[in-house]
Order: structure tokens, then C-alpha cells, then sequence
């Protein structure tokens, strides 16, 4: 079996490495382990990492998502690193309003402005 | 499976935690949904709800069944309200026993927000007593009242 396709983008600008999604739903364990997986290989290449993860296609997600963004966060500390999330719809950012996870992610409006911000 | 654009407004689907067997049981209920002009956000809580409750019956309740054991899926899709039963075939949980997920000591653990989201996102939800069986309902928010 030839191995799956990537299931992210990668894009990479002023030592700011940006991430955003194929699919507009992020539900499905298999996917989001392996987006986990491609994003963590992303972190582990460099030292303090600089990530920005756009949600611009995105219109679902699921706790799986989040756990996933959480060990990312998690990680990329670990490696002194920053990270930023971006171009999150109003009804995936009511998600992270109630489980509060809006306040533990830098959340911006725009890619550009989670680029600045790390500048 | 039917098609999901001819899918029933009831049915009862066994689904195993094969590559778009979810997916495809999820289709099939959003289509009845939007067929009965249930909203956008009604469409997306629906849809999250339906992911967490068979993740989490696989996940959890089948930890030790091979993932050919099907989970059951009752739903009923009517113009006031929705409700979809997920039974597993594992020995149940305390949903009492979940941790509130947005405790300043739990925000930075990875796991354990599924069953939170779903009490957001459903007006009600109830376990059978023996904890394999949850049956969440959902109201349209056009019809309040009835």
C-alpha cells in the first residue's frame, strides 16, 4: 500500500514555518493522528520553532483536533518554540471558547498577523 | 448504506471503525437534517456530537473488541428535533467520572473533551445505566417552543 498523502500544507517565510489543512473536516482519528505526526516532524527539525497552523479551510473539527493542537503546543515548548493559530471560523472558535482552549493558544485573525506577532 | 441525498429520516446503522464507515453514517444524518432545514450551526453541532459519541464508543467502550465489532446507531430525524442513540458493545462508564476538561489543571491535557463538547452542543444527553448506550437529542432552534 503506497504511503497516504500528507493531509497538511507547508509553507515557509521568514523563518515562520505555515501550516494549513487539505480538508475542511478535521473529525477522523486515522487523519488527525497523521497530521500530528507531519507537524511534529516539522517541529523536531528545528530549534525554537516558529509555526503558525492556518484553519482556513476548516469548517469542522473534533476533540481529537484539539488534543492534537494541544500536544503540538506542547512540544513545540519543549523546543522553546511559538506557536500560533490562525483563520479559525466563528463556529470552531466557539469550540475553543468553551473548552476554554482560547486562552491557552494565541489565536489570530489572520495568518499575516500570527506571522507578525512572532516577529 | 443508502446514498446519503436518498438516506431515510430514521434508520438504524451498524457502523465498524473502518476508513469512512463514520464518515459515511454522518452523511447520511446530515442529509436528513438538511433535508428538514435544520441551519448551518445546527448541521455543525450535530456533526461534532455524532463524532464524539462513536470515537468515543470505539475509543473507550471497544478498547478490547476487534474493530470489526460494529457500533449501533439509532437516529430519528424530525422537523422539531433529532435524536441519535450510539450503543457499544463494551462494558460501559461513570460519565460522572469525566474530569471537567476546562479546569485551569486539566486545559494542557490532550484528551477527555468529547463528552463536554457534546453536553454543549445537545439539549440533552442520557446514558443507559450500565454506560454503552447514550442517546442525545437536539431541538431545532426554530422550534423552541414545540
Amino acid at each position: 500500500m503506497p504511503p497516504a498523502e500528507s493531509r497538511i500544507r507547508v509553507k515557509r517565510q521568514d523563518n515562520v514555518t505555515q501550516v494549513e489543512f487539505v480538508d475542511r473536516n478535521i473529525l477522523d482519528e486515522a487523519n488527525i493522528q497523521m497530521i500530528g505526526e507531519d507537524i511534529s516532524r516539522l517541529i523536531d527539525a528545528e530549534t525554537n520553532p516558529k509555526l503558525v497552523i492556518s484553519f482556513a479551510n476548516v469548517e469542522h473539527l473534533s476533540s481529537a483536533a484539539l488534543g492534537t493542537l494541544i500536544t503540538i503546543n506542547n512540544r513545540i515548548r519543549t523546543r522553546s518554540g511559538q506557536l500560533r493559530l490562525a483563520n479559525i471560523d466563528p463556529q470552531i472558535y466557539e469550540v475553543f471558547v468553551i473548552t476554554r482552549l482560547n486562552k491557552l493558544f494565541q489565536i489570530h485573525e489572520s495568518v499575516d498577523e500570527a506571522v507578525k506577532s512572532l516577529a | 448504506m443508502p446514498d446519503a441525498d436518498h438516506s431515510p429520516d430514521s434508520a438504524r446503522l451498524l457502523v465498524t471503525n473502518q476508513p469512512g464507515e463514520v464518515d459515511r453514517a454522518q452523511d447520511q444524518i446530515v442529509a436528513a437534517a438538511e433535508r428538514h432545514h435544520y441551519p448551518k450551526a445546527s448541521i455543525f453541532a450535530l456533526r461534532l456530537s455524532l463524532q464524539e459519541a462513536v470515537s468515543n464508543a470505539f475509543r473507550h467502550g471497544h478498547k478490547a473488541l476487534p474493530p470489526t465489532t460494529p457500533v449501533t446507531i439509532d437516529y430519528d430525524v424530525g422537523d422539531s428535533r433529532i435524536r441519535v442513540a450510539v450503543q457499544d458493545q463494551g462494558p460501559g462508564f461513570d460519565p460522572s467520572s469525566v474530569p471537567d476538561p476546562t479546569l485551569e489543571t486539566n486545559l494542557e491535557i490532550p484528551s477527555g473533551r468529547g463528552l463536554f463538547l457534546m453536553k454543549a452542543y445537545m439539549e440533552s444527553l442520557t446514558y443507559n445505566p450500565s454506560g454503552n448506550r447514550l442517546e442525545m437529542v437536539y431541538r431545532h432552534p426554530g422550534n423552541e417552543g414545540g
